[in-house]
């Protein structure tokens, strides 16, 4: 056959004809087009019976009620939980993130050990032998008072359990990390007596004078002081903020008054003596002044005259008698202390001179003002059994107040006083200042045990890491604290079984105390954690698992109050930041970044700013005017007398000229890709100075200075 | 079937001065929808955040300086006129993205999309992001991800859908309480709910009984200086961004400070004087 072209066209138009007609093609393009809609490879999450259950986040000092929905069992998201006392169905990103924390990649999956600078898995018997093994050879060597203990707050049953351990093991070296609950319970001992702490009833307060105190930014109970901040336009309250950054909250405040850093006791001791020289103090409250008010008025009187406090804060002689007048003029008026979260290096100056500002006011212990209070009781403990040793070793000195005094005293011996150091939930070796210094205490340490859901900087550095639940995985009695005007324990529960192999912390401190035997044993009669938080709470434990919280008490308490002037009638030194250099470093507190524990979330970073983190690059702020020649977006050095970053330049019309922020709680180390190694860890730039009247570490910023990379 | 025969409207407005900029709401929609994390999440092009709270500032120096923030969900444009040609609507060849007739939702189907990201381009909001990988989450964290959103893949578009999740799920309550009515408390946003300041509130623009509408007070007429603009505020602390294109965005946003109110648009000098609230805001500083 010859093709010619007409059949070979004929041919072509036939084929053509065919592929169209035929149903092959079609059904290619069809299979082809639902094989690109196949993703076999995305999770299907599955469906199943919704149920909502509640609870309270213990994530930081809020203490808000939550509540958890199910799909089968399995908690898919968590928001507030409407009505509770505390948040009333306010809830903030780290709560609602709190899922990440119970599948984080860094949590500890079983006991380890290290061996060679590795860790090793190991069985919960073979950790608590050996945890138990080198707390028997303390008490051989008759030598209790070695042992010390770290934990991240003091308040609630498994903290209890921990200071009750130590009794009755006996060693006075129990240590709590400063957060603003602590301060405030220093402060409250100083000004007013032993066993008290305070609580400032904003929500009620028609002018707020805040020496820093971030109430929008995370200090105190962070969702409840939003709700307060919330209503307080509606309110017509005042608020006026202080402090040399323009945070979030100076932002919201009616005003903003810059000051310079680290000399905010120094404006409140001012302020205190305009209303001592106007007259503007309560005769009533001033009957229960103690100890040293004629002292404390002559010595502020002398020593803090208007032009001097004005040239020292930077805020004009004016200014000052007009805020302090109006403050003294308000009805209720409240002073807060606490700069940023409030918690970490602060000093118990400006802590007593801001509160002295609220006794002076006589806002004492009645609606809108500051209530004083005694530490939550509703825990009742027996006695812990003492021995012999126990005895002597409970009467040793204690090595340091604070954790940095006793870290830096470590660091400084030739051989550890401290032989074997137990850390629960805290990570001074992130949330400390310099910690390159808080490691190399602990290498000398000879046994350290940590005891957290997360391999963190701190479980990083120890030998033995038992590793307990999360908040979504245990009991545990939640008391509000952090300034909260109201006194609530909430009870979290657990929302889904262990994920990993992890125990709950209050069972591990039981656990211990029975393999030790002795007093120590005696003085943990309980078969269990639950059992033990049902004997400790007694009354209040029916309504507390039938409601989820008891208001332990939620008005003014009653009765006069007794104010001791002598600490600041010494006028005690305002610490100044270490190191000569132009700027002052500071610490910004961000509230999506949480400085402490836990480190922050994967959500909670994916909403970091790409001008405070860019890649891993870290930024600083510093105000265009006092730039000189670095460029906006650019590298430069940032040098302190603690040590050398490479960073990058954000220029912020609102940071007071000659200051440097930089937000804390980046920079972490841990295991966990999507939070490490980001940015830097600005502890690690400031060297601690402590503070001689409190032991605290007073050192909330730093001379520094900076120049182009 | 329901029969809900009257168009609703869902909207929101967002009050500026009490957001805090706590992130909670862009948490909380994360969390919500199952939008995945990856490792660098600062680049914030590529970052996927349904809704995403921008930092604004007055410009002005030390010590004048003045912040606020800017939640940024889905505007949910009704597009000129307000007839549905909502401006990424108007571009989808796949049909992947539609305009809810019932609600005024601006919906995602996630299979349907084939990643030209002709809508992203058409979106004078950034609201639209593209997945440029598969979601990977860590092992054993995919037990957190809700069934009642499909998790994403490479090569798709995803955005804000107002959780409409939540509002189907408010519907079938309506159905088996054997009502029409969707009542204003059974259908809020994962963001609405969440926010701890209670700036951001959700309802229906249409019912004058939601708390939204009293808030917005929404013009049914066309504006007078540009016929594409329907629903303007007659609150004179209200405002829509780039209203003027006539996207008529159904996020509003309030506030008492006049910088803030005109950094919702892009003005010549002189003009914001000219241009502000046809109400006539003149200042509330
Ligand atoms: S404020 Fe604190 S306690 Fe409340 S939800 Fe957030 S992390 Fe949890
Ligand atoms: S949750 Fe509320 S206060 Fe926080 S950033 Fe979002 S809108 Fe603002
Ligand atoms: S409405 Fe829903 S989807 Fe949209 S930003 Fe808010 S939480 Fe996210």
């Amino acid at each position: 056959m010859k093709v010619d072209r007409r059949s070979f066209l004929g041919l072509g138009i036939g084929a053509v004809a065919g592929i169209a007609v035929s149903p092959v093609g079609a059904k290619l393009t069809d299979d082809f087009s639902i094989w690109t809609q196949n993703w076999p490879w995305t999770p299907v999450p599955p469906d199943g019976e919704v149920s909502y259950d509640r609870s309270v986040c213990n994530l930081c000092p809020g203490s808000c009620g939550i509540t958890v929905r199910k799909i089968d069992g399995r908690p898919v998201k968590i928001e507030g939980l409407d009505t509770y006392p505390v948040n009333d169905g306010g809830v903030c990103l780290h709560g609602i993130a709190g899922l990440q924390y119970l599948y984080d990649p860094s949590r500890v999956k079983t006991p380890l050990k290290k061996v060679n600078q590795r860790f090793v898995p190991i069985s919960w018997d073979e950790a608590l032998a050996m945890v138990t093994g080198r707390l028997k050879q303390l008490q051989e060597d008759q030598n209790p008072e070695a042992l010390a203990c770290i934990t991240g707050s003091a308040q609630g049953s498994v903290p209890g359990l921990f200071n009750h351990f130590m009794a009755a093991f006996g060693s006075p070296n129990c240590l709590t990390m400063p957060d603003l609950e602590s301060w405030l319970v220093l402060t409250a001992t100083t000004l007013h007596g032993p066993k008290q702490t305070l609580g400032f009833d904003i929500d009620h307060s028609d002018y707020i004078l805040s020496f820093g105190a971030g109430l929008i930014d995370g200090w105190g109970s962070p969702v409840a002081c939003i709700q307060a901040m919330a209503g307080r336009k509606q309110r017509e309250a005042t608020l006026v903020q202080i402090e040399p950054r323009l945070s979030n909250t100076a932002a919201g405040a009616d005003r903003w008054i810059p000051v310079k850093p680290g000399t905010e006791a120094d404006l409140a001791m001012g302020m205190c003596g305009v209303l001592l020289k106007e007259n503007l103090f309560d005769p009533v409250f001033a009957q229960g002044f103690t100890g040293g008010f004629m002292r404390f008025t002559a010595m502020v009187q002398k020593e803090y005259p208007l032009d001097k406090v004005a040239e020292v804060t930077g805020v004009s002689a004016d200014d000052i008698q007009k805020t302090a007048i109006a403050f003294a003029k308000a009805k209720m008026p409240v002073a807060l202390p606490g700069k940023g979260r409030g918690e970490g290096a602060q000093s118990l100056k400006e802590f007593a001179a801001v509160h002295t500002l609220n006794c002076l006011t006589g806002n004492i212990n009645k609606k809108g003002g500051v209530f004083v209070k005694p530490l939550p009781d509703y825990l009742s403990f027996p006695d812990p059994v003492i021995d012999d040793m126990a005895q002597k070793g409970a009467a040793a000195e204690p090595l340091a107040a604070s954790v940095q005094e006793l870290m830096a005293r470590i660091d400084q011996s030739d051989q550890s006083p401290v032989e074997v150091l137990v850390v629960y939930n805290a990570n001074p070796c992130f949330a400390l200042n310099d910690p390159s210094r808080v490691a190399a205490a602990f290498e000398k340490i000879p046994f350290k045990v940590c005891v957290s859901p997360y391999m963190d900087e701190t479980a990083m550095a120890s030998d033995v890491i038992l590793p307990v639940s999360t908040f979504l995985e245990q009991m545990e009695d939640v008391p509000s604290r952090a300034g909260l005007a109201a006194s609530v324990v909430g009870l979290a529960r657990p929302m889904v079984k262990p994920v990993f192999d992890t125990r709950s912390p209050g069972d591990v401190v039981i656990a211990l105390a029975g393999a030790l035997g002795g007093g120590v044993a005696q003085s943990f009669p309980w078969e269990n954690y639950e059992d033990c938080l049902k004997q400790l709470a007694g009354q209040i434990w029916k309504p507390l698992t039938r409601k989820g919280h008891v208001i332990v008490s939620g008005r003014p308490p009653a009765g006069s109050v007794e104010t001791d002037f002598s600490f600041l009638a010494e006028n005690p030194d305002t610490l100044k930041p270490a190191g000569d250099q132009e700027f002052t470093l500071i610490p910004i507190d961000n509230f999506r970044v949480p400085s402490t524990v836990p480190a922050p979330s994967p959500f909670a970073i994916k909403t970091v700013s790409d001008r405070i983190l860019k890649g891993t690059d870290m930024f600083v702020e510093i105000n265009p005017q006092s730039a000189n020649h670095l460029k906006d977006g650019g590298f430069a050095t940032l040098t302190t007398p603690a040590g050398s970053v490479r960073v990058r330049v954000h220029f912020n019309d609102g940071i007071m000229p000659g200051v440097i922020g930089m937000v804390k709680g980046l920079g972490h180390t841990l295991n966990n890709r999507y939070v490490s190694g980001k940015g830097v860890n600005i502890n690690a730039l400031i060297s601690p100075t402590i503070e001689p009247g409190s032991g605290m570490d007073a050192a909330y910023g730093i001379r520094a200075g900076i120049s182009k990379a | 079937m329901i029969h809900d025969k009257k168009a609703h409207k869902y909207g929101m407005v967002i009050d500026l001065d009490k957001c805090t900029g706590c992130g909670t709401c862009a948490v909380s929609c994360m969390s919500e929808n199952n939008v995945p994390f990856k490792e660098d999440e600062s680049d914030k092009k590529d970052s996927i955040t349904w809704m995403r709270v921008y930092r604004l500032t007055n410009g002005r120096p030390f010590p004048d300086t003045e912040v606020v923030y800017m939640p940024r969900p889905c505007q949910h444009c009704g597009g000129k006129g307000d007839h549905g040609h909502s401006p990424c609507v108007s571009v989808c060849p796949a049909t992947a993205t539609d305009y809810g007739y019932d609600t005024g939702i601006v919906s995602q189907i996630y299979t349907r999309c084939f990643g030209c990201r002709y809508c992203m381009a058409a979106c004078p909001y950034h609201a639209r992001y593209f997945n440029w990988w598969d979601p990977v989450w860590p092992e054993g964290m995919e037990k957190y991800l809700s069934p009642n959103v499909s998790p994403r893949m490479r090569g798709v578009v995803e955005k804000c859908s107002f959780c409409y999740h939540r509002y189907q799920l408010a519907r079938e309550k309506a159905y088996v309480n054997g009502t029409d009515e969707v009542p204003e408390a059974d259908y809020q946003t994962a963001c609405t709910t969440a926010c701890p300041a209670g700036a951001i509130v959700f309802g229906d623009l249409n019912n004058p009984s939601h708390k939204v509408h009293q808030i917005v007070k929404p013009d049914p007429h066309p504006d007078p200086l540009n016929p594409d603009v329907v629903g303007k505020s007659r609150n004179p602390r209200v405002f829509r961004l780039l209203e003027r294109l006539g996207t008529n965005p159904k996020v509003y946003y309030m506030s008492e400070r006049e910088w803030v109110r005109k950094m919702g648009d892009h003005y010549l000098d002189g003009e914001w004087d000219k241009v502000k609230n046809v109400y006539g805001s003149a200042s509330h500083e």
